[in-house]
């Protein structure tokens, strides 16, 4: 076992933990962020930059700090390894411009966006970001693109975390899509188009951070917070069955994979219980999900909440 | 001082064949080495020899070659980065088309050492037409058996192999480079782990530069300390210089590291001084993705010692007052440059270089190439140049590869030093939106 101390908390790992897998380990505040980084699909992270820490001690054999700060997700602890994430001021600089960054060419265009509510961009922004943008220039502008009847593509708010790469890669058979050119002109090419075809493909839209891709039937069918998420299963022979239904009443509006509280999918599903299973009666509801407090998802669920007790100042006058 | 290691018999007629580099010499080094040596004894002179990497980061190359782990059950690679993209540099061009076997003799040698018997040459796109030189140079080879199975009776086999590059910058980054070297888009990759210990087919491989590798040859034939002997301090041998701008004579020339800076550029043995006896603005010493410096502080340091061709003396004073060797681009500016223009043109390039994959660098290269426009035609603000100089430092330091650096170095030593001129084209628009505006020192001095 390895010890590892992030933001003065110490616990021991397993070797091959990473930073980022420590600190969830610990939880609470000192979680670095991460947009392009996701659990369950493999090679993910190192790209967004948003989960750089400070390693201020390498390890108990070697104690000298690195020389730069270094992306929490893909950097392996070692053995002694004493690092800062929301302690060192310049973590929390560098991740403020990553923000500033990755909203340049991001619209912020939250109040028609379908992922409004589910954004991690939007959480990021408002824990790490600045409400001023010094950038003056145009943003660039592309038109949303087709993909078939399950999937939109707004490529003006993707920023290229590549997860929905290593989702059709990793889910799929045939891989149709990735990226095309280079720089900020880069895109996820049209090829995707055609990687619909495919029974995972709604996979993509679970592991966006963003609202490039969405779920074409639902989009503005409704808000997510006005729906009640809802744990359920069903026997499905492609997948594990596992998902949340998005409900209003006993209407299913939506179904997605089920998400941990880092936003990453848990049990990846089928496009047949993702789309052709809209009714409560073909799932087995297990019960409400839980919903961070702090997310906007949890407003008007008033879920486990304990009544205050109730206090009249004219009780003693009036006896 | 002139000393030539690299560029030894460059003048003789044919010399690109192997019948005349063998007659003045050549491969002698596979000889000895595939002969008399073992692969360790070949590492131990280059580590001996103290020869550090040409391509720009300075590296020890024995160093390098010595964290192959050896006991792996996997194959070991040499791959030779031929990819030289960095505007101002192009003497690895120049010695794949003078002198080819020079870095096939050192590859060979190297390969040895490596205990590899799979090397290959990755060529930038644009140099397609080197491609066929270095072809031809290896068929020749083949042909007299210094290349193939069991070369020269040594029992050691070594193939090498030509690969071009489609023309992108960022491949000359090592992680890059193998990435589309294996058919894949060529992004770098995150380190770790080393391509040492995780490269090519995720097998132990070593990158170094043509410079480096045509080094070689003359170490195992001479020895390491010998070598050692040549240059200055740490900075052990020769290096190729390629010097363009406004000077009389510009060309490849080879150096003994430790050549004061203002001997290379006033002699008429190198750069024979500034062109039309202009007055000299500035210098970027190692490639456009070195800091620049101006005339004082690149003929001397802060210390008023004289600033020498050598990796300690070039970065004397760090980012402050100092820059680096670099690839060895010597890039020149007489009185008559508009530095913003130049940084501009830079920043332009890295921009558009940039492959896209880290946010830092993505994002950030266009937004000061976006603001250095507005500055060079007179659209600026005053707050854009503290804005340039923030954006570099948030994109240094935090990207996936030095691209990023490479793009924030040059703007933010830009501004240290001509800060004035920065800050003139926002309160003269009119002068600075003339296409001809040329050096403002002249209007800033009135």
């Amino acid at each position: 076992m390895l010890t590892v101390t992030i933001d003065n908390h110490t616990i021991e790992v397993e070797e091959g933990t990473t930073i980022l897998q420590a600190a969830r380990l610990i939880g609470g505040d000192i979680v670095p962020p991460a947009m392009c980084y996701h659990s369950k699909l493999k090679d993910s992270g190192g790209k967004c930059r948003t989960c750089m820490v400070k390693v201020v001690q390498g390890s108990t054999k070697d104690p000298r700090p690195m020389p730069k700060l270094v992306p929490s997700c893909r950097t392996a602890v070692m053995d002694g390894m004493v690092v800062q994430n929301i302690t060192s001021p310049e973590v929390l600089e560098a991740r403020r411009a990553v923000v500033e960054f990755l909203l340049i060419n991001h619209p912020l265009d939250c109040p028609v966006c379908d992922q409004a509510g589910e954004c991690d961009l939007q959480n990021l922004s408002y824990e790490h970001g600045s409400n001023t943008s010094r950038f003056e220039e145009e943003k660039r502008t592309y038109d949303p693109i087709t993909i078939g009847d399950l999937i939109q593509f707004h490529p003006n708010r993707c920023i290229l975390c590549y997860r929905c790469v290593y989702a059709a890669e990793q889910f799929t058979n045939k891989r149709m899509h990735g990226v095309l050119y280079r720089g900020d002109k880069a895109e996820i090419s049209t090829f995707i188009q055609q990687a619909i075809d495919n029974d995972f493909s709604g996979n993509m839209i679970d592991v966006c951070p963003v609202g490039a891709l969405t779920d074409k039937p639902f989009r503005f069918k409704n808000r997510v917070w006005f729906l009640k998420p809802m744990d359920a299963h069903r026997s499905c022979t492609k997948c594990s069955g596992k998902a949340t239904l998005w409900m209003r009443g006993n209407e299913v509006y939506r179904v997605t994979g089920r998400r941990n509280k880092y936003g990453e999918v848990e049990d990846f599903i089928c496009n047949e219980c993702r789309y052709e299973k809209k009714d409560a009666t073909a799932w087995e509801i297990e019960g409400p999900r839980a919903i961070e407090p702090t997310s906007v998802i949890s407003q008007n669920h008033y879920r486990n909440m304990v009544k205050p007790s109730v206090i009249n100042p004219l009780k003693e006058k009036m006896e | 001082m002139e000393r030539k290691i690299i560029l030894e018999n460059i003048e003789v007629e044919g010399i690109r064949f192997l019948n005349v580099y063998r007659k003045h010499g050549g491969y002698s080094s596979v000889e000895k080495a595939l002969k008399t040596m073992t692969p360790d004894e070949v590492v131990n002179e280059v580590k001996l020899a103290g020869l550090r990497g040409r391509g720009g980061a300075g590296f020890p190359a024995g160093m390098k070659w010595s964290f192959i782990d050896k006991k792996s059950n996997k194959p070991h690679y040499l791959v030779c980065n031929a990819d030289e993209s960095e505007p101002g540099t192009f003497k690895d061009r120049y010695l794949m088309e003078h002198i080819p076997h020079r870095l096939i003799e050192g590859m060979i040698c190297a390969s040895y050492a490596l205990e590899a018997h799979t090397a290959y040459i990755y060529v930038r796109g644009e140099y397609k037409y080197i491609v066929g030189i270095l072809n031809e140079a290896i068929k020749e080879c083949y042909q007299q058996g210094l290349l193939g199975e069991n070369i020269l009776g040594s029992h050691y086999d070594l193939d090498i192999y030509v690969h071009c590059g489609a023309g992108a910058y960022i491949c000359g980054e090592e992680t890059a480079l193998l990435e589309s070297l294996e058919g894949k888009r060529g992004n770098p990759r995150l380190k770790p782990p080393f391509p040492a210990v995780k490269g090519l087919y995720q097998s132990p491989t070593v990158v170094n530069n043509v410079e480096t590798l045509s080094n070689i040859g003359w170490i195992v034939n001479n020895g390491g300390e010998t070598f050692a002997k040549i240059g200055i301090g740490k900075s052990t041998g020769t290096k190729l210089i390629s010097a363009c701008g406004h000077i009389n004579r510009p060309g490849v020339y080879e150096i003994e590291l430790g050549l004061p800076v203002e001997e290379f550029l006033y002699s008429e043995q190198y750069c024979g001084g500034i062109k039309d006896g202009k007055e000299l603005k500035a210098v970027i010493p190692g490639g456009s993705s070195v800091p620049i410096l101006p005339k004082n502080l690149i003929l001397n340091t802060l210390q008023g010692e004289k600033r020498l061709l050598s990796y300690e003396s070039l970065a004397e004073g760090g980012f402050v007052s100092g820059s680096m060797l670099g690839s060895g681009g010597f890039i020149v500016y007489d009185e008559d440059d508009c530095i913003v223009r130049n940084t501009y043109n830079f920043s332009r390039f890295y921009h558009h270089e940039s492959c896209g994959q880290c946010s830092p660098c993505r994002e950030g290269t266009g937004w000061m190439d976006s603001v250095l426009y507005r500055l060079e035609n007179g659209e600026g603000k005053m707050k854009d140049i503290d804005l340039l100089v923030n954006i570099s430092s948030h994109i240094e330091g935090n990207t996936i590869c030095p691209l990023g650096d490479a793009a924030a170095w040059p703007v933010a030593a830009a501004i240290r030093h001509f800060r004035e001129e920065f800050e003139f084209h926002v309160t003269h628009p009119e002068i600075v939106r003339n296409i001809k505006h040329g050096s403002l020192a002249k209007y800033i001095n009135n």
